[in-house]
């Protein structure tokens, strides 16, 4: 009867990652709190994959892979403002705010 | 036993959490998503996927979280001024966070009954009746074993997803590279 326990964490875990994006202006911490929310997602979906076979576990590689995917290239996104501004900081990060 | 370590090893991945939201030093939050993760690969096995344990560790705490270390450590941002904002988003935030929390921890409450229950309408069967798929994919682990019984499907029934996550990637790999190149 693991079912209530995986879901109630799973929530907190993605709670715990919505206030990290509300609260961190560091955007290296901010994609990590996106990964936190998404290991969440991922424990709901193993969770449940024990009553309705194995899809629910393939759900997971694939939200993994797309993990990786936004990881690889947020962070070369980073790299790029960070050579720009020399700052990964979003608050001084404004050249879109009109 | 197995529910005390499960619940053992949920509250050591909500606790590190937090202290990943908290720290100040970039470097040091990416240390305590690491025991997330980790946390969750145990809770993963105890849940009977083991593949995907065996994947979270690998992709997630190994090449992901080596790849936000290995930024970090390049921009050298384990100094700096604090980017904590101010208390008007931790209030908004928090907030945000208790009514989302309070939502979802509503779900705590579910058991298989009540999933079967909910997904046929009637209590009279049983939740082994309603989940007759999670018991053939348990045989079905059994008989081939655990990374057989997840590729089955993969290569079958998710052919097409599977497909789509290589064109994913591979217009992931050379995004990064122009987008981190500083002259193409």
């Amino acid at each position: 009867m693991l079912l209530g326990p995986a879901l109630a964490i799973s929530a907190l875990l993605f709670a715990i990652g919505v206030v990290g994006v509300l609260v961190r202006r560091n955007a290296i911490v901010l994609f990590m709190c996106i990964e936190l929310m998404l290991n969440a997602v991922n424990l709901t979906f193993v969770a449940l994959s024990r009553y309705h076979g194995v899809g629910g576990q393939l759900m997971v590689f694939f939200v993994m892979t797309v993990a990786a995917a936004e990881a690889a290239v947020g962070l070369a996104i980073i790299l790029a403002v960070f050579r720009h501004t020399t700052s990964v900081d979003l608050k001084t990060n404004t050249l879109l705010q009109g | 036993m197995a529910e005390t370590i499960f619940v053992a090893l949920g509250t050591i991945a909500v606790l590190s959490g937090l202290l990943c939201i908290v720290q100040r030093n970039a470097l040091a939050a990416a240390i305590w998503l690491v025991v997330t993760m980790l946390a969750l690969a145990g809770m993963y096995l105890i849940l009977g996927a083991p593949f995907i344990a065996a994947i979270q560790v690998l992709v997630y705490a190994g090449a992901v979280m080596v790849l936000f270390i290995f930024v970090i450590m390049l921009l050298n941002l384990s100094h700096g001024p604090s980017d904590l904002r101010g208390p008007a988003a931790w209030a908004g935030g928090l907030v945000l966070a208790v009514a989302l929390g309070t939502f979802l921890l509503r779900l705590g409450g579910y058991d298989p009954a009540r999933l079967a229950l909910e997904l046929t309408g009637t209590s009279d069967l049983s939740p082994a009746a309603v989940f007759e798929s999670a018991e053939q994919a348990r045989q079905l682990a059994d008989a081939q074993g655990v990374v057989g019984a997840v590729a089955g499907p993969l290569f079958s029934t998710y052919l097409v997803p599977f497909e789509v996550t290589s064109l994913l990637l591979l217009a992931a790999i050379v995004g990064a590279v122009v987008l981190a190149k500083k002259r193409i």
